[in-house]
């Protein structure tokens, strides 16, 4: 085959790989970007089976089922073929994102919402744990020795990219509808999941059209490929103590570093630091576009340097800046020494609002907004609510300030405040610069993965042996970042500090990046295997 | 630097159980301590975390163990060595 052939072929099979890649991450962000509107439409609020089915379908499908994906699928891979894998987990996850958007909410059916929903977050669970595997070792098999760190890199930037194009979609059709109409039980929140159909049908037509990796069809013509891939990829301690040095020592460093970069410091941003919901989304949305760049020039680099250094710097500078990173974050969006640049001429109060709650007639929600303005562009929104009991049914024709007092049964002791931060313009980029940093360390770790694990392993096995070990580094290690997070940060809540430590929940992260770190330093080798074809 | 690679080794498999037992202190804890109102969902939490870290625990005191008896001494440079 003559050069240019050659490439055109692998700038194929990198496409039509990375589209359906791109799309299962999409298929699997956009649920846990509508995770508060969904638990609102699928389950019974203040109920404890329901939070239970909640958390289950929120929280287990995306950490449990994912390395069990990984061992189902890759062991099929390793059976019958990385294409044909591949497909199937691309049919699984689109048919069943595609059916979560049709799923009645628990209203309209009852107990068999959440019931549907979970199943159908399981299956996703599960088809992604397939996916990238069989998609990082197809790509990594056609890809000419020299330039596999290049060619697999592309790969990885598919998971940023559907970050990117679910966030992206979820911020158009929620600025279009409104608030209510995107949450309403047959509104714009399911849009995402209905779109998800027609990429995922595209993405089929042009994988149909892929041919089998050039090693597994070699292997499989001289009947050597694995009759057991589990039994030969844990079950021998040669193999099995690479999976382990792979997990240790390199990808759960890698999945906590990616995880914070963009999960943790999305949602720090929007709920420690409180910045309004589209300007937080946006922040994330440039510094994602600007640095994902480097994840092609970190695994083309990786090539020449070797892949090791690169992954454990990316760890070593996660560990050392995070701290100084978040600290910058909560001292950007600090309400603290503003007081000297509030602008009284755009400084507002908004008129009183009244609410009627919907169950009971003669309690009553009164909101006003202060708007705050600062002569640096910034507009912090503050929402007032006091809740009032009255004695009796509220007249909505008479106006709030008007209400004879002896009316007013109760109080509330506190008004509930919601406050909202929009940034001026020099804070809004330094937010993006800093988010732009920790994203730059994901390309780092990232970049270079896919390759270093397609080299630690046999081709014959390599699908099943590779998954297992990423998707508990990336599913477990990574995943539970959020959730430990905000579990570290409960643990410093104190009575004289009832905040807590806002910092503290990057102790997890710091953690395991530093002892991958370590391990990865002692044990792992820089040395490319140039030939992954054994 | 394989003596160093085996000295770890009895570190990580010291740092295993250690872990699990935080875990299950914690885990202890938070369950007890949890209102009534959340108690199910906390315990249903916390058993997913053991049920998760309790076998990458193992996982990693075998790693321990594997680079005490120098397993990564020599790490495979092809597939005939694995």
């Amino acid at each position: 085959m003559s050069q240019e052939k050659k490439q055109n072929n692998i700038a194929f099979v990198i496409g039509a790989s990375s589209v359906g890649t791109l799309i299962e991450w999409y298929d699997f962000y956009i649920f846990g970007m509508l995770a508060t509107i969904i638990s609102k439409q699928f389950f019974p609020a203040n109920a404890g089976t329901a939070a239970l089915l909640s958390t289950l379908a929120i929280f287990a499908a995306g950490f449990i089922v994912r390395p069990f994906g990984a061992l189902v699928f890759g062991r099929l891979g390793d059976l019958i073929g990385r294409k044909h894998t591949f497909l199937l987990t691309l049919i699984i996850m689109g048919g069943s994102t595609f059916a979560i958007g049709l799923v009645p909410g628990y209203a309209t059916i009852g107990w068999a919402a959440p019931i549907l929903v979970l199943i159908l977050r399981l299956l996703q669970g599960l088809a992604l744990g397939g996916e990238y595997g069989g998609a990082a070792t197809y790509v990594a098999e056609h890809a000419p020795a020299g330039q596999r760190g290049f060619w697999t890199s592309w790969i990885q930037t598919t998971a940023t990219l559907g970050l990117f194009l679910a966030l992206g979609i979820i911020i158009l059709i929620r600025s279009n509808q409104g608030v209510e109409n995107f949450s309403a039980e047959w509104g714009g929140w399911r849009y995402p999941f209905w779109i998800s159909i027609i990429l995922v049908g595209v993405s089929i037509l042009i994988r149909m059209r892929m041919s089998e990796s050039p090693m597994f069809t070699k292997l499989k013509s001289e009947g050597k490929t694995s009759a057991n891939p589990l039994k030969e990829s844990f079950g021998q301690k040669g193999n099995f103590k690479m999976v382990l040095l792979a997990l240790f020592g390199a990808v759960m460093g890698q999945g906590v570093v990616w995880y914070t970069g963009q999960f943790y410091a999305q949602s720090f941003i929007e709920t420690v630091c409180k910045i309004e919901f589209i300007q937080s989304r946006n922040i994330m949305l440039v510094a994602i576009l600007m640095a994902t760049p480097c994840f092609v020039l970190f695994g083309w680099l990786s090539d020449k340097v070797g892949r090791k250094w690169i992954m454990l710097l990316g760890m070593l500078l996660a560990v050392l800046t995070y701290r100084p990173i978040y600290q910058q974050f909560l001292t950007i969006s600090s309400v603290q020494n503003r007081a000297d640049k509030i602008d009284l001429t755009k400084t507002v109060a908004s008129a009183v609002k009244v609410k009627t709650d919907s169950k009971e007639a003669t309690k009553i929600y009164v909101t006003q907004n202060f708007d705050t303005a600062y002569t640096d562009g910034a507009v912090f929104k503050y929402t007032k609510t006091d809740t009032l009991q009255l004695g009796a049914t509220y007249n909505a024709l008479i106006p709030i300030d008007a209400l004879n007092p002896s009316l007013i049964v109760s109080k509330s002791a506190k008004p509930n405040v919601v406050l909202e931060k929009i940034l001026g313009h020099a804070d809004y980029w330094s937010m993006i610069w800093l988010v732009f940093i920790q994203i730059v360390y994901v390309t780092m770790v990232y970049g270079p993965i896919a390759a270093f694990l397609v080299e630690m392993f046999p081709t014959k096995i390599r699908y099943t042996s590779m998954s297992l070990p990423y998707h508990i580094g990336n599913g477990v290690f990574g995943g539970l970042v959020p959730f430990l997070g905000t579990l570290i940060v409960e643990f410093t809540k104190t009575a004289q500090n009832p905040k807590g430590d806002s910092l503290a929940g990057l102790w997890y992260p710091i953690g395991v990046a530093a002892v991958c770190f370590i391990i990865g330093l002692i044990y792992l080798t820089n040395k490319i295997d140039k030939n992954v074809m054994d | 630097m394989n003596t160093i690679k085996k000295l770890a080794g009895y570190l990580w498999m010291l740092i295993s159980p250690l872990l699990i037992l935080f875990l299950l202190f914690e885990a202890n804890q938070k369950i007890t301590t949890a209102t009534a109102a959340v108690k199910s969902n906390v315990i249903l939490q916390w058993v997913i975390i053991l049920l998760i870290f309790t076998p990458i625990c193992i996982g990693f005191f075998i790693f321990g163990k594997y680079a005490t008896a120098g397993e990564y001494d020599h790490l495979p440079a092809s597939s005939e060595e694995v």
